[in-house]
C-alpha cells in the first residue's frame, strides 16, 4: 500500500527581547532559578501583566518577513490549565484574534525546486516555567525564571509532505528569524522549538488520517527521526488494520521513539476568553509599514544577491543564507580574500565539516572570518596548496595561531621558484628511465594518467612543498618534448 | 474623635490640638475596645501604623503635611500591603503577608494617612452582605441584626461605628456603594481606569474598581485625590491627568439635567426606599437641577450577564492558589491532583467555589459563545444604554439597592436572592462608568442611599451633586450613637 504523510509544524520560537512578555524581569538563559522573575512572573495575588512593545514589533517584523496578513486588531487570551509551573492557572496567548495572519514560506527541495508552504497564523504568547523533577528527591522544584518569556508559535498549514521537507522549512524560518534578528535560534537552549502535527493517508485520498502531535522537538535532526519514526509507527497500525489515536507524544531521542504523554500533561479545554488585564493591541498601517521598511536583506533576497553578484551556484547560495550567522561569516571571508567561489567551497567543505563534527553553531566556532580570508588568500597567491591549507585550517581550528605563522612553523610553503622546481622535475626523469620509456610508449591520450606517477615523485621529493601546478606544467613539457 | 471627619482631623492635627501618634494610638484602642460588637477589623496593624504616625507627625511639624498626612484609615483586606497579612477574607491567604504594597496603598501611604488595619469582607469580594467572609460576618452598627452590604462591609462598618473616618473599598458590581448605603457613608466607585489594581487581589478585573468610602462627600473627593492616578503596572488604568476632586464641590447645580430610569422604580423596588431616594431628588431638584425621565431598557439584563461574566474572570482569576507557592496548602498531599484537589476545597469558601464553578462551566468548550459571548454582548448594550442617556442628561439618579440592609441571614439560603440585591449597581460596572452613594435618610432605623452616575471621569460631578446636597440635608451627619434607636 502506498502512503502519503502529511505534516503540519507549530514553532515555538523565543523572541529576543530584554525583558519579559508581561514583566520587566530579565530574559536569560542558565540563571539560578527563580532569580529572573517579578510579581508578575511569580503569579502573586494582585499582581498585573504590562505588555512588553518590544515583543509586538518583533511579531510584526515576522509577518512582514514572510509577507503575511499583520493583523491591525489582535487581542491576549487566557489558556486555564493546573499546573506547577504555570504559576497563574493559565497562560496568555492568543486565540482568536493572532497579531500575524496568514503568509506563506518558500522552501528549496532536494531536487532543486521550490515549494510554497502556507503559514496559518503566528501569535504571541508567554512561556511557562520549569519543574525540576531530578535534584529534589521525592520532590519537584519550580523554577519561574522562564515564565513569561516571550514566545511567537508560528503554526503552518498541513502542507509538508516528508520529513526532510519539516526540516527545511524549520531551517528556513531558523534562517528568517535569525536574520530579522526576532531571536537569537538557540536550539539548543529551546530558543527555537518545535511540534509536529503527523497524520498519513492513502495515496489520492482527500480526507486527512488522524494525527499525532509530537511534542517539543528542539534539533533539526530530531524532526527528521521523530517524524519518520511515528509516521513508520502510524503505517505499522494502519497495515495491521488498527486505529491511530489523536493523541499528544513525545520524542525520546535516547530510545529514538516516540510515546504518549502522561494524560495528566494534558488538559482537554482550556476555556480561553480574552484577558481582561491586558487591551487588545491596536496599531496601524503607518506602525506595520515603518517595521516592514527597516527589515533587513532577507535570506531568499540575501540568496539571489550571491547568485547574480557572486556568481554562486543556487546551491552553494542557499546553503550560505540559510543563517544570518553563516552568511555574514561568508561575506566577511570574502571581503577579506575577495574570492566568492573559493570562500563558498571553503565555508560549506570544510567549516561546515568541522561545526557538524563539533557540533557547533556559527557563533560558537573558534576560527574568525579574517583567519579564513587570509587563509584563502593563501591559496590564491600560491604560498600555499589547499592540501597544505587544510593542515593550516586544522591548527588554527584545535589550536588558533595566526595564518602565516603557522604556514612557516609547518614548513607549508610551496616552492615556486621556478630553478628549483626544475631541478626536482630533472631528478626525477632521470631516475625513472623505466617509466619514462612506457610514457614515451603510450599512446597520446593514456599519457595524461600516467603523469600522477611523476608528479607524486616530485612531490615527495619536495616534501609536499613544491607548487603542484608549476610541478604538472614542467612535467608534461619535459616529458612530451621527449616523444 | 469617633464621627469626626477626615477634614476635621486633618484640622486638629495641623493645629496641634494631638499628634497622629496619640490619634492613632486612641483609634487602635477604640477598635479593640468596640470592634468585637461589629467584627469589622480582621487585623490591626498597631506597629505598622505607629511607625507611620510617628513619620506623619514628623511631616506636621516640618510642614511637608498633605491634607491626609496623619489620618488613619482602614483598608480593606482585598489591597495588599507590604509586610502585613493580606488575607481576602479567606481561609486560603489567611497567613498570606504581601512583600508588595498595592498602588492604591502605596499613594495613601506616601499623602502620610495611617493604615490603622485590614477590614472584613466577602470572601474575595464575592458577596452583598458580607456574610461569606472566612472571618465571620460583619455587623451593621446602625442595626445589629442587619447586614453591612458587601462586600466592602467591614470598611463600611468601621466608617459608620466612627472607628476610622474612611476607608478603602472595592467596587466590582456594587461593593462600595451597597454597603455605603446600608450604612450611611458617602462611597464612591471611580470610572474603570481611574484608580490602579495593581495590588489588589483580583476578583472579576474588568470590572474591579477601588475607591473610597467615608462620611462626606469632601472626604471622599480627598481620599480619591490620593488613590487615582495612572499607573504604569496596571495596563487598563487611563493615561489621563487627575483633576483635584475638591475643585468642583461648590459649584451650584442650576441647570443640572438629572434621569430618573423608569428601570430603576419598578415593583421590586420597596416603596419606603422609593420614598426616600424621591424626596433627595426632589430636594436635588429645588437646588435647580432638572428632573428628566429616561429608560435604560437593558438594566434588566445585567443581572445575568454579570453573574456570567465575573465568574468567568473570578474563575481564572483564583486559579493561582493553588498550594504551590503560597497560602493555604492541604497536608501532606498524594499527588498533584490531590494537592489542588484538597488545597482549594479546604481553602475556598462555599460562595467563591460556586462562582469558580460557573465561571469555569460557563467558558467551557460548547458553552462559551452561548453564556460568555452573550453576556459580553448585553454588556454592549447596557454601555449603549448608558451612552444614549448620558447624552440627554449630566447625571442618572435612583436607589442603590431595592431594600435597606436586611437581615442577618436571610439571604444566605438562597444565592439568587442575594444576587438580585445587586440589581441597580451592577450596570455602572458593567458600563465602566462612575457611581457614587450617598446617605438619603432611613427606613425603620436602616439607613438608604441615592444613587448618582455619571458619564466616564466625571467623577468631580458627582462629588458636587452629593457634597450641595449635603449642604441641605443632614442626612451624613447621623451616626448610630445620635440615632441609637436599634443599637443593642
Amino acid at each position: 500500500m502506498s502512503w502519503e504523510i502529511v505534516i503540519g509544524l507549530e514553532i515555538h520560537v523565543q523572541l529576543a527581547t530584554q525583558s519579559k512578555l508581561f514583566s520587566g524581569a530579565k530574559v536569560g538563559f542558565g540563571a539560578q532559578p527563580n532569580t529572573q522573575t517579578t510579581l508578575v512572573d511569580l503569579g502573586m495575588p494582585g499582581a498585573l501583566p504590562v505588555f512588553n512593545e518590544a515583543a509586538l514589533r518583533m511579531a510584526v517584523a515576522f509577518g512582514t518577513a514572510i509577507d503575511a496578513e499583520v493583523c491591525k486588531h489582535s487581542v491576549f487570551a487566557r489558556k486555564n490549565y493546573f499546573y506547577p509551573d504555570s504559576p497563574k492557572g493559565y497562560q496568555t496567548s492568543q486565540m482568536d484574534h493572532p497579531i500575524v495572519g496568514l503568509g506563506h514560506l518558500d522552501i528549496q527541495l532536494e531536487d532543486g525546486t521550490t515549494k510554497r508552504i502556507g503559514v496559518t497564523r503566528a501569535h504571541l504568547e508567554e512561556d511557562a516555567g520549569k519543574s525540576l523533577h531530578e535534584d529534589y528527591d521525592g520532590m519537584t522544584g519550580i523554577d519561574l525564571n522562564r515564565s513569561s518569556t516571550p514566545l511567537l508559535e508560528i503554526v503552518s498549514e498541513p502542507d509538508l509532505r516528508t520529513a526532510k521537507e519539516a526540516v527545511a522549512y524549520m531551517r528556513k524560518m531558523h534562517a528568517i528569524v535569525t536574520t530579522i534578528g526576532i531571536s537569537d535560534g538557540n536550539m539548543a537552549e529551546g530558543s527555537m522549538r518545535c511540534d509536529a502535527n503527523v497524520s498519513i493517508r492513502q495515496k489520492g485520498q482527500q480526507k486527512l488520517g488522524t494525527r499525532a502531535e509530537l511534542k517539543n522537538i528542539n534539533s533539526f535532526k530530531f524532526i527528521e527521526r521523530a517524524i519518520n519514526i511515528e509516521v513508520q509507527r502510524q503505517i505499522d497500525i494502519l497495515e495491521d488494520g488498527g486505529h491511530v489515536h489523536q493523541e499528544t507524544r513525545l520524542y525520546d531521542a535516547d530510545k529514538n521513539e516516540t510515546r504518549p504523554m502522561r494524560s495528566k500533561e494534558e488538559a482537554n479545554d482550556y476555556r480561553y476568553f480574552p484577558c481582561p488585564d491586558l487591551l487588545p493591541i491596536e496599531i496601524d498601517e503607518a506602525y506595520i509599514d515603518a517595521i516592514r521598511q527597516s527589515l533587513p536583506e532577507l535570506p531568499d533576497q540575501r540568496s539571489a544577491r550571491f547568485v547574480s553578484q557572486l556568481n554562486l551556484s543556487p546551491y552553494d547560495a542557499g546553503v550560505l543564507s540559510a543563517s544570518r550567522g553563516l552568511a555574514d561569516y561568508f561575506e566577511s571571508v570574502v571581503a577579506v580574500c575577495n574570492d566568492p567561489k573559493l570562500s563558498a567551497n571553503w565555508v560549506t567543505g570544510e567549516l561546515a565539516k568541522y561545526m557538524n563534527q563539533n557540533n557547533l553553531e556559527i557563533d560558537a566556532i573558534p576560527l574568525s572570518a579574517l583567519q579564513l580570508g587570509q587563509l584563502i588568500s593563501r591559496i590564491q597567491d600560491d604560498t600555499i596548496s589547499g592540501k597544505g591549507a587544510k593542515t593550516v585550517f586544522d591548527e588554527l581550528w584545535n589550536n588558533a595561531g595566526e595564518v602565516d605563522a603557522i604556514i612557516d612553523a609547518k614548513g607549508l610553503k610551496q616552492v615556486s621558484d621556478q630553478g628549483a622546481i626544475e631541478a626536482l622535475v630533472d631528478d626525477v626523469i632521470a631516475q625513472s628511465s623505466k617509466q619514462v620509456q612506457q610514457y614515451i610508449d603510450a599512446a597520446a591520450d593514456k599519457r595524461g594518467k600516467m603523469l600522477g606517477f611523476f608528479m607524486g615523485q616530485v612531490m615527495k621529493a619536495s616534501m609536499g612543498s613544491a607548487n603542484p601546478g608549476q610541478v604538472n606544467a614542467l612535467l608534461k613539457q619535459k616529458l612530451d618534448a621527449l616523444c | 474623635m469617633t464621627h469626626k471627619t477626615l477634614v476635621q482631623i486633618s484640622k486638629d492635627l495641623a493645629a496641634g490640638d494631638y499628634s497622629s501618634r496619640e490619634l492613632t494610638q486612641d483609634v487602635i484602642a477604640d477598635i479593640k475596645a468596640r470592634d468585637s460588637i461589629y467584627n469589622s477589623f480582621i487585623s490591626v496593624s498597631e506597629d505598622l501604623a505607629l511607625r507611620q504616625a510617628d513619620a506623619a507627625d514628623a511631616r506636621i511639624s516640618a510642614g511637608t503635611a498633605d491634607i491626609l498626612t496623619g489620618v488613619p484609615f482602614a483598608h480593606k483586606d482585598l489591597f495588599c500591603t507590604q509586610g502585613h497579612a493580606t488575607t481576602a477574607a479567606s481561609k486560603m491567604l489567611e497567613h498570606f503577608v504581601p512583600p508588595y504594597e498595592s498602588t492604591v496603598g502605596q499613594r495613601l501611604l506616601s499623602a502620610g494617612a495611617v493604615c490603622v488595619g485590614k477590614t472584613n469582607m466577602d470572601e474575595f469580594a464575592m458577596g452583598s452582605s458580607n456574610e461569606s467572609s472566612y472571618f465571620g460576618v460583619v455587623k451593621n452598627p446602625w442595626d445589629l441584626m442587619a447586614v453591612p452590604g458587601g462586600s466592602s462591609g467591614g470598611s463600611a462598618a468601621a466608617v459608620a461605628a466612627g472607628l476610622v473616618p474612611a476607608a478603602t473599598g472595592t467596587d466590582t458590581g456594587g461593593s462600595i456603594r451597597q454597603p455605603a448605603s446600608f450604612c450611611n457613608l458617602t462611597g464612591i466607585k471611580p470610572t474603570y481606569g481611574r484608580v490602579s489594581r495593581f495590588g489588589i487581589i483580583a476578583y472579576a478585573s474588568s470590572l474591579d474598581q477601588a475607591g473610597p468610602m467615608c462620611q462626606t462627600a469632601e472626604d471622599a473627593a480627598l481620599m480619591l485625590n490620593a488613590m487615582a492616578g495612572f499607573d504604569e503596572q496596571d495596563s487598563t488604568s487611563v493615561q489621563l491627568d487627575t483633576p483635584d476632586f475638591t475643585a468642583d464641590l461648590n459649584l451650584p447645580l442650576q441647570g443640572l439635567k438629572v434621569g430618573l430610569p423608569k428601570e430603576f422604580f419598578g415593583p421590586g423596588l420597596n416603596p419606603q426606599v422609593a420614598e426616600c431616594v424621591m424626596t433627595a431628588v426632589k430636594q436635588i431638584e429645588s437646588l435647580g437641577a432638572q428632573i428628566i425621565d429616561i429608560s435604560l431598557p437593558n438594566l434588566e439584563l445585567s443581572i445575568p450577564a454579570y453573574y456570567v461574566i465575573a465568574p468567568s474572570e473570578a474563575s481564572s482569576n483564583l486559579s493561582r492558589f493553588d498550594g504551590v507557592r503560597y497560602g493555604h496548602r492541604c497536608d501532606q498531599p498524594q499527588d498533584l491532583m490531590d494537592l489542588y484537589c484538597r488545597t482549594r476545597a479546604e481553602g475556598f469558601g462555599t460562595e467563591v467555589k460556586r462562582r469558580i464553578m460557573v465561571g469555569t462551566y460557563a467558558l467551557s468548550e460548547g458553552y462559551y459563545d452561548a453564556y460568555y459571548v452573550k453576556a459580553q454582548r448585553i454588556r454592549r448594550l447596557i454601555k449603549n444604554d448608558f451612552a444614549r442617556a448620558l447624552a440627554q442628561v449630566d447625571v442618572i439618579m435612583g436607589p442603590v439597592a431595592p431594600t435597606p440592609a436586611f437581615d442577618l441571614g436571610s439571604n444566605t439560603k438562597d444565592p439568587v436572592a442575594m444576587y438580585l440585591e445587586d440589581i441597580y449597581t451592577l450596570s455602572a460596572n458593567m458600563a465602566g462608568i462612575p457611581a457614587m452613594s450617598a446617605p438619603a435618610g432611613f427606613v425603620n432605623g436602616r439607613p438608604v442611599g441615592l444613587h448618582i452616575m455619571g458619564n466616564y471621569f466625571n467623577e468631580a460631578k458627582l462629588l458636587n451633586i452629593a457634597h450641595q446636597y449635603q449642604q441641605i440635608t443632614d442626612w451624613h451627619l447621623q451616626t448610630p450613637a445620635t440615632n441609637p434607636a436599634k443599637e443593642a
